[in-house]
């Protein structure tokens, strides 16, 4: 299950810093569910088989019911919280900005550092350097996303909406409209195309498309 | 009198009329509480056959089973029909059947509004079943975003249905809710004060008050969408300073806290039935009341959860990200109270117990899904993938269907009077439970592969296939159970043999009562003075059938009932009820026609069928006003009470007040929707405002202040009515200055605010008038203290809404 082209659209194999940070966040939550979930099970099947008599309404209440839950949710808000603002698009000195306008059934890109160039449902990035996609729509809500390099991002009629992308390695990477907007919903997606150094290059002047 | 010629009498008195007359002139509670249940039934299987073929075509990849312009249909409907077709009037149904009898009560509030707001449900589902039939069935998704689902993107009258037909459901919601609100405040038992209420009550209660809350941003928004797709004003649409997300905001304030109201009410029946298995009482009575109340409070604080994708700031997320979590806690308190009653108890696994266990593992798992979304980072990749599907199911099925399940075998023999006699329930339990587990427990991992949901196919070699096949196979297994559980309850509420009254030993007072439960619930009311009535006097049923409680005399041959201080449950007054009438199936039908002329664009039938429904609304009150007083009369164990028409605060005041909380809501998130347009929509502001002159403003003020003071005495009703027409006249003034509202949405807005006034100042125009004809009519004083109270409600609110929404209108053209 976890070999070749199956892992194309997987959130659990990434292929960049955000994604990564997002998988690994979900390993930790599986991890702690399973906990949880184990606890009150076996709680139930101790409960079904303890003798009948009075049970102390302090501990099934303050201690399970308020204490253990706080202390969980706190940790785990305050990890989410820091996740969350280490991805954010920051100013930096080798971010590059890129646009991403969504219409029913096609994305069209456009690169700060190459105006004028527009490119139709393949987006041109550089691999290893953060790059912020400035999103938008033209006419219904969709959604960018790129499963294995970062969340997703809606792209709103009138809003622009920024999100820090990046690819670890040069690849071809499978992006998605991750929003319904229609009968062509399926077949609504782009490529993520990283390139090396010099590949890049050629890129912005002009030489691949 | 003995206990037969009691019955034979109140049988006579309270019975629905005979033959098929009866289906449709009941005003009853049993029958329709019953009748509730059994179309959302049929409404559940409508839902379960659509997710059926939903997995069919999802059994095998590249499947050409459905094209996208069907399935679209497909799962729309699936969502909408689940939500607000089974979920929301299940739980009404199952409160309107049992509240009267676990409070001690022998109808609701308002048995006519009962009548009025099935058939509601009734003809507005029918309107979401004939667009699925005739192939023209919403496809915008359940929670229906625009721009997808308006007029440009969605030109057919598919959007249309949902926006009509389910704002026509609703109506049974918001009434139902404000029927349930009162019952449980006033229409008690003797004696059974706050804290001697059975846990249900408090869970319907609070439930009731969420959808008064809940449910008027989503009815605001509906009408908003309906409104632009039909007269083109722009509330959505950028370009016309619009914002797509205000839809949003309007539908997950209704959308969350929506979730919660299908939790409680299933929260209420475990916490009901799982000490009765145990054979115990509930630990931590209060503390789970407490946490019900928290979790109602939260959850009105946690919409933006829906929208952590859509590009808010993520300070703002972190708050509703702490606050999505947050709710875990109160959750976590009635979970481990309920194993702490397990624990201290004696457990018996009867069916209705096996449920509430398939609940335990179910649910918290859907819990546990539910706070990894709350987490934000996980959500941008979870957002719209089959995770969030499986997940909401977990919550839904494990949360309310399984939970339901337990109820149905719990109060079955209350309802049909049998023992449940086959043991088809079983071989079901064994089907649901892992069929569901089989269905969605891997779903989580294809969303984490990638899998988004609503695509209507898949392409092979994404690691899908395999947990798809499994989902199919394990849906239609679970499908088969439930095959199972209708017929097994068919046949023994057909054939099955007659059961004892009070199979479980439950200590509520349901039970105190011969079953099936006869049209007037009890002979005689009894006096409260626990939480567990049964288990205090076990001979309680007896002596209500001989008459030894409350209202046990029926010679005054009228239907009554007592209603109670609210927190104390001292008795106060005698209800008299309306009998058996076609007004509430009639007046539905002529609000179905006002809907209708709205689907099908045949707008002369709208103010026609508007006329009809203040009509048919006038001869329903007018039966309730009396000409004589007859001052305090015998109830029974040596006490005298008046008649509700004759007290300051009648049932109908406090409908009127539930009803204006619903009321408020909405003309609160219609003040939402104005700022956060202001605030956040592109193409702000507006190039023309209105300028309506300070002769507009001065002609408000002096109609309102005018109305304050009329209102506060009876006999100035003609002033009280006048001052409604001169705050109407400032309205219209308002509008005069408008600029067109299809160009701006500002316009648009102030429209809708300024016709929200209006639409209210004729309310309490009507009331006013009301009021005075009674006294025209030469009804004695002393018999409409209440009505004029509730005059006074409608004019001050009118008032209110007035100065705020023209206010709002007004205000930046001076500026």
């Amino acid at each position: 299950m976890l070999a070749g082209c199956e892992e194309r659209l997987s959130t659990v194999h990434p292929a960049g810093p955000a994604a990564s940070a997002i998988a690994d966040l979900w390993w930790v939550l599986l991890i702690g569910s399973v906990a949880i979930t184990l606890l009150v099970a076996g709680l139930v099947l101790w409960a079904w088989r303890r003798p009948e008599g009075a049970v102390s309404e302090r501990r099934f209440v303050i201690w399970l019911g308020l204490a253990f839950p706080m202390t969980v949710l706190w940790a785990l808000l305050a990890y989410g919280l820091f996740i969350g603002e280490r991805l954010l698009p920051r100013e930096g000195p080798d971010t590059l900005v890129v646009t991403a306008e969504a219409r029913r059934y096609e994305w069209r890109f456009g690169y700060d550092d190459r105006p004028g160039a527009v490119t139709r449902n393949r987006l041109h990035i550089p691999a290893g350097r953060p790059v912020d996609v400035a999103i938008t729509s033209v006419d219904v809500v969709h959604a960018f996303w790129v499963p294995r390099l970062a969340g997703k991002l809606d792209a709103v009629p009138g809003h622009v909406n920024t999100l820090r992308i990046e690819a670890a390695q040069p690849g071809e990477y499978a992006g998605l409209s991750a929003e319904y907007n229609g009968p062509g919903y399926r077949g609504h997606g782009f490529t993520v195309i990283a390139h090396d150094a010099a590949g890049w290059q050629a890129f912005l002047q002009g030489e691949a498309p | 009198m003995n206990a037969l010629e009691r019955h034979r009498a109140l049988s006579r008195i309270w019975a629905s009329d005979p033959g098929w007359r009866g289906w449709f002139t009941s005003v009853n509670h049993t029958d329709l509480g019953r009748m509730f249940m059994a179309v959302s039934a049929f409404f559940f299987i409508v839902g379960g056959i659509l997710a059926m073929l939903i997995r069919a075509q999802l059994a095998s990849p590249r499947s050409a089973f459905l094209g996208p312009e069907h399935y679209n249909q497909i799962f729309t409907m699936h969502g909408t029909i689940m939500m607000f077709l089974f979920a929301i009037p299940m739980f009404e149904g199952l409160a309107v059947y049992l509240l009267p009898k676990m409070l001690g009560s022998r109808d609701l509030a308002f048995p006519r509004l009962t009548a009025y707001g099935f058939w509601c449900y009734v003809f507005g589902g029918a309107m979401m079943i004939f667009s699925l039939l005739a192939g023209i069935a919403p496809d915008s998704g359940w929670f229906m975003y625009p721009p997808l689902s308006s007029a440009i993107n969605s030109p057919g009258i598919n959007s249309d249905f949902w926006l009509i037909g389910i704002t026509f459901v609703e109506i049974s919601a918001i009434s139902a809710a404000v029927e349930i609100t009162v019952t449980i405040l006033r229409y008690r038992a003797p004696g059974m004060s706050l804290a001697r209420m059975p846990i249900f009550a408090w869970y319907a209660l609070v439930t009731a008050v969420m959808i008064l809350t809940g449910f008027p941003p989503l009815i605001l928004g509906s009408i908003l969408l309906e409104l632009e797709r039909a007269f083109g004003l722009p509330f959505f649409q950028v370009a016309h300073g619009g914002d797509a997300l205000l839809w949003q905001h309007l539908f997950w304030l209704f959308g969350h806290p929506e979730v919660y109201i299908i939790f409680l009410p299933a929260a209420g029946a475990i916490s009901t039935i799982l000490p009765v298995m145990s054979r115990t009482r509930l630990l931590g009575h209060q503390w789970v009341i407490a946490s019900a109340v928290s979790l109602a409070v939260l959850s009105f604080g946690l919409w933006v959860h829906h929208m952590f994708t859509t590009g808010i700031p993520h300070l703002a997320l972190a708050f509703f990200s702490a606050a999505s979590t947050l709710v875990a806690v109160p959750t976590a308190v009635q979970i481990f109270a309920w194993i702490g009653t397990i624990a201290k108890g004696r457990p018996q696994m009867h069916l209705p117990m096996m449920w509430m266990l398939s609940f335990f593992a179910t649910f918290v798992i859907g819990g546990l899904t539910g706070v990894m979304v709350a987490v934000v980072p996980f959500d941008w990749q979870a957002h719209d993938t089959y995770f969030i599907v499986a997940h909401l199911h977990y919550v839904l099925i494990g949360g309310f269907v399984f939970p339901m399940l337990g109820a149905l075998y719990y109060w079955m023999p209350h309802v049909t009077g049998r023992k449940t006699f086959f043991k088809l329930g079983n071989t079901a339990f064994w089907l649901i439970v892992p069929g569901f587990h089989g269905t969605f427990l891997l779903l989580h991992w294809a969303g984490l592969l990638g899998m988004r949901r609503r695509i209507d196919t898949f392409d092979p070699g994404q690691g899908w296939e395999v947990i798809n096949i499994i989902a199919s196979v394990s849906s239609f297994v679970m499908a088969i159970g439930f095959a199972l559980v209708l017929i097994d309850v068919v046949v023994n509420a057909a054939v099955a043999i007659r059961g004892s009254r009070d199979p479980w030993g439950a200590g509520t007072l349901e039970w105190a009562m011969p079953t099936p439960a006869a049209p007037y619930n009890f002979a005689s009311l009894p006096q409260i003075t626990s939480r567990e009535p049964l288990w205090d006097t076990p001979d309680l049923p007896v002596q209500l059938a001989r008459g030894e409680g409350y209202l046990g005399d029926p010679s005054r041959n009228r239907r009554e009932t007592l209603t109670v201080e609210p927190a104390t449950g001292a008795p106060e007054y005698i209800v008299v009820f309306p009998g058996n009438t076609a007004l509430p199936i009639l007046m539905s039908a002529v609000t179905g026609l006002f809907f209708l002329g709205m689907l099908i664009k045949a707008y002369w039938l709208v103010p026609v069928a508007a006329v009809g429904v203040l009509g048919c609304a006038l001869v329903w009150a007018w039966g309730l006003q009396r000409r004589t007083p007859e001052g305090p009369l015998p109830v029974g164990r040596g006490l005298s009470l008046p008649v509700a028409s004759e007290v300051a605060h009648p049932p109908g005041w406090w409908g009127s007040l539930f009803l204006l909380l619903a009321d408020g809501t909405f003309f609160g998130s219609l003040l939402f929707g104005y700022a956060f347009l202001w605030t956040i929509a592109p193409n702000w502001p507006p190039q023309v405002w209105a300028q309506p002159g300070p002769h507009a403003i001065a002609i408000l003020a002096t109609g309102a202040v005018l109305a304050v003071i009329a209102a506060r005495y009876a006999r100035l009703w003609i002033l009280q009515g006048s001052a409604m027409i001169v705050m109407g006249a400032s309205g219209v003034l308002v509008l005069r200055s408008m600029p067109d509202p299809t160009v701006h949405a500002y316009a648009a807005t102030v429209w809708v605010l300024v016709g929200y006034a209006i639409l209210h100042q004729f309310i309490a125009f009507v009331t006013a008038v009301f009021h005075g004809m009674t006294r025209v009519a030469g009804h004695d004083p002393r018999t409409g203290p209440g009505l004029h109270r509730i005059t006074v409600l409608w004019s001050d609110y009118a008032v209110g809404v007035s100065v705020i929404g023209i206010g709002a209108a007004a205000i930046p053209g001076f500026v």
